[in-house]
């Protein structure tokens, strides 16, 4: 007999290896539940992630914009009567004002990382008899390519545009013949226009944004808007993306100006997230609830068939106490043991599902995260729920009468 | 008076009663007066039904009498909680039952260990020594390292015994320790009982079914229909 352990966990230990066939079963089935838990928690928080970043690699996580412009119907003093019909004003492009100090004032702000003015307007591709629609963006490379991840998607040339520069999205680029060092006409209604070379093209993977993108220097899209000085919009980035909504509302307050979060952008992105996260706790809880009645009726079956073993336990001086911390633990090994050979299994899932669900080109679908610390929490998880499941079943041995165990 | 220290058991006006406040309520044992002295070794016979089995579980603290007082060495009983009477009863009294009497899942030494265990919570190589000790004075110290299962039931009782002396008891309470074996093995358990009682102070109160165990008994007391019919001492068991 083994010194290290106390009285009560060698009792445990030799019940439940006696009762080969039963321990292995409810172990087999804490493993898969526990199994379960980490492949779809790993599978559902890469979900996430990725899905995250494709969002945001796209858009600026604050925007803030000149307010909208109102009509306001003058009223015909003294004789009562008020204009009925008033038309909405139609948004001309217009300048953010004073946006030099909106800059600074956003960018001297807690948890900003990035802030980058942006001028954007729709104008015309020109080259030879074809002409394309586009709309054009106007920036600020040293701070804009912080902002977005455009430098990860130039598939030629670079990102870095000056003066007469132009980024062409791929399929642009194809409908037009052009690749970068050719040269483009640009137009826009505004009567501008100007002829700018190819620096870089990009690929956003998606054919929309790839054919009717283009990005220019932000000074040449002022000349070409007819805005001179002005920007459209001031973008911000913040250290932590999810107080995107806050920020923007403390912008909003001090500035007057309309600021948009990404949040607010993207509400049902959010919704789907959120309902992600909903679906991996319910079936967290049912596979939990799961093992918790498998175990409970294990040892229920348990506690009648060593009964006799209980009575004589307690005729020869074991306590009530001894005999409840007997079935509580083994409940919580049952727990502890099933949720490690389920971590070990849920690992070799992830990995097969790594192999298996790739890319045409052998890249992963979406990466997986992988977080340790979710193999310590499903453990301790499984120990209590074990623990739980083991309190009715360990109530009932310790209440068992002894005379009448003895019996049988 | 006999001298207090020599009393192992003392029964005063012991009650039991099932079904307590129902139409079908029994009373079972009607006021019973017992004392057993130290190193005693007692039968207790009986038809069946005439409350043995009742009255060995109030003694050996697996139940509560009704009415009346129990004194264990002195100690009066009825007071006492469930954990209090779990160390009376781990320390004063041991048990042989008639079958079942030992844990599959450990070896005939490990079940005689099981009572320092559960007493001292951790296994040491004093109780091992001491567990070897017994297994060897019943004499069966060739298959100590078997699981309990592959035992014989002669060899299961002895364990069992081994078992009921291992807290040095004051009080070993049997019952029906041979009824399960053939004539041979009962009448070596029933050798090992007597060669234990006069080797020690220890007392002993056999329960069984068996006249010829009983006429080997220092004393015989008979229940019928939970009354003491007869008590008597039996002068043919002395050598």
């Amino acid at each position: 007999m083994n010194t290290v352990f106390p009285f009560e966990w060698i009792l445990a230990i030799r019940f439940m290896r006696e009762a080969r066939m039963q321990t292995l079963l409810i172990m087999s089935g804490v493993a898969l539940g526990v199994s379960v838990i980490v492949f779809i928690s790993a599978l559902i928080s890469g979900l996430q992630t990725n899905l995250f970043r494709r969002t945001l690699d796209f858009q600026a996580q604050i925007v803030i914009l000149p307010p909208k412009e109102v009509s306001r119907p003058l009223h015909k003093a003294g004789e009562g009567m008020l204009a009925t019909l008033v038309q909405p004003r139609a948004q001309r492009l217009q300048s953010v004002d004073q946006w030099q100090t909106v800059l600074a004032q956003v960018a001297k702000m807690d948890g900003v990382s990035v802030v980058a003015p942006v001028v954007a307007g729709a104008g015309f591709i020109v080259r030879g008899e074809a002409n394309k629609a586009v709309g054009l963006t106007g920036i600020e490379p040293e701070t804009y390519l912080q902002l977005i991840a455009l430098n990860s998607k130039i598939i030629a040339g670079t990102a870095n545009i000056t003066g007469t520069d132009i980024l062409v999205g791929m399929d642009l680029a194809k409908d037009l013949g052009v690749w970068t060092g050719d040269k483009l006409n640009l137009q826009t209604a505004s009567g501008g226009t100007a002829t700018l070379s190819i620096r870089g093209i990009f690929d956003f993977g998606n054919s929309g944004m790839n054919s009717r993108s283009v990005y220019i220097a932000l000074r040449t899209a002022q000349s070409l808007l007819d805005l001179a000085g002005g920007v459209t919009s001031v973008e911000v980035n913040l250290e932590a993306p999810f107080t995107a909504e806050t920020v923007a509302q403390t912008i909003q307050a001090q500035t007057g100006l309309k600021v948009d979060s990404w949040i607010a952008t993207n509400a049902q992105f959010f919704s789907a997230l959120e309902a992600q996260s909903m679906s991996n706790t319910v079936i967290r809880f049912f596979v939990g609830l799961t093992a918790a009645l498998g175990i409970a009726s294990v040892l229920v079956v348990s506690v009648v068939q060593k009964s006799k073993a209980i009575g004589i336990l307690r005729a020869t001086g074991t306590s009530r106490q001894q005999i409840l911390r007997l079935f509580l633990l083994q409940g919580a090994l049952t727990g502890l043991i099933g949720s490690l050979l389920g971590a070990v299994v849920g690992w070799l899932f992830l990995n097969a599902w790594r192999k298996i669900a790739v890319n045409a080109d052998g890249t992963q679908l979406f990466p997986i995260t992988f977080d340790p610390m979710l193999f310590v929490y499903a453990a301790v998880g499984a120990t209590l729920v074990g623990t739980l499941a083991a309190l009715f079943p360990a109530l009932q041995a310790a209440r068992l009468d002894p005379a009448v165990a003895i019996r049988g | 008076m006999a001298d207090l220290n020599a009393i192992t058991l003392q029964l005063k006006g012991i009650r039991k009663a099932y079904n307590i406040g129902l139409p079908a309520e029994t009373e079972v044992l009607h006021g019973l007066d017992l004392t057993i002295e130290r190193g005693e070794f007692v039968a207790l016979i009986g038809p069946s039904g005439s409350g043995k089995s009742t009255l060995l579980n109030l003694i050996g603290l697996l139940d509560k009498p009704t009415a009346g007082e129990l004194f264990i060495t002195g100690q009066a009983t009825s007071h006492l909680q469930d954990r209090e009477l779990t160390l009376l009863r781990a320390k004063a009294i041991g048990f042989v039952f008639q079958f079942h009497n030992l844990l599959p899942e450990f070896t005939a030494l490990e079940n005689v260990m099981l009572p320092m265990l559960a007493a001292r919570g951790r296994p040491d190589e004093a109780m091992r020594l001491r567990a070897a000790e017994l297994i060897e004075q019943v004499g069966l110290s060739k298959v100590g390292k078997h699981m309990s299962n592959d035992l014989s039931g002669g060899q299961q009782q002895r364990v069992a015994i081994a078992r009921a002396l291992v807290m040095q008891p004051a009080l070993v309470l049997a019952d029906e320790p041979t009824g399960n074996l053939d004539t041979q093995s009962a009448d070596n358990v029933f050798d090992l009982l007597r060669r234990v009682n006069e080797a020690s102070d220890t007392s002993f109160l056999i329960v069984t079914h068996d006249p010829r165990l009983a006429q080997r008994c220092d004393r015989i007391i008979e229940l019928v229909d939970g009354r003491i019919d007869s008590d008597k001492a039996n002068r043919a068991s002395l050598p």
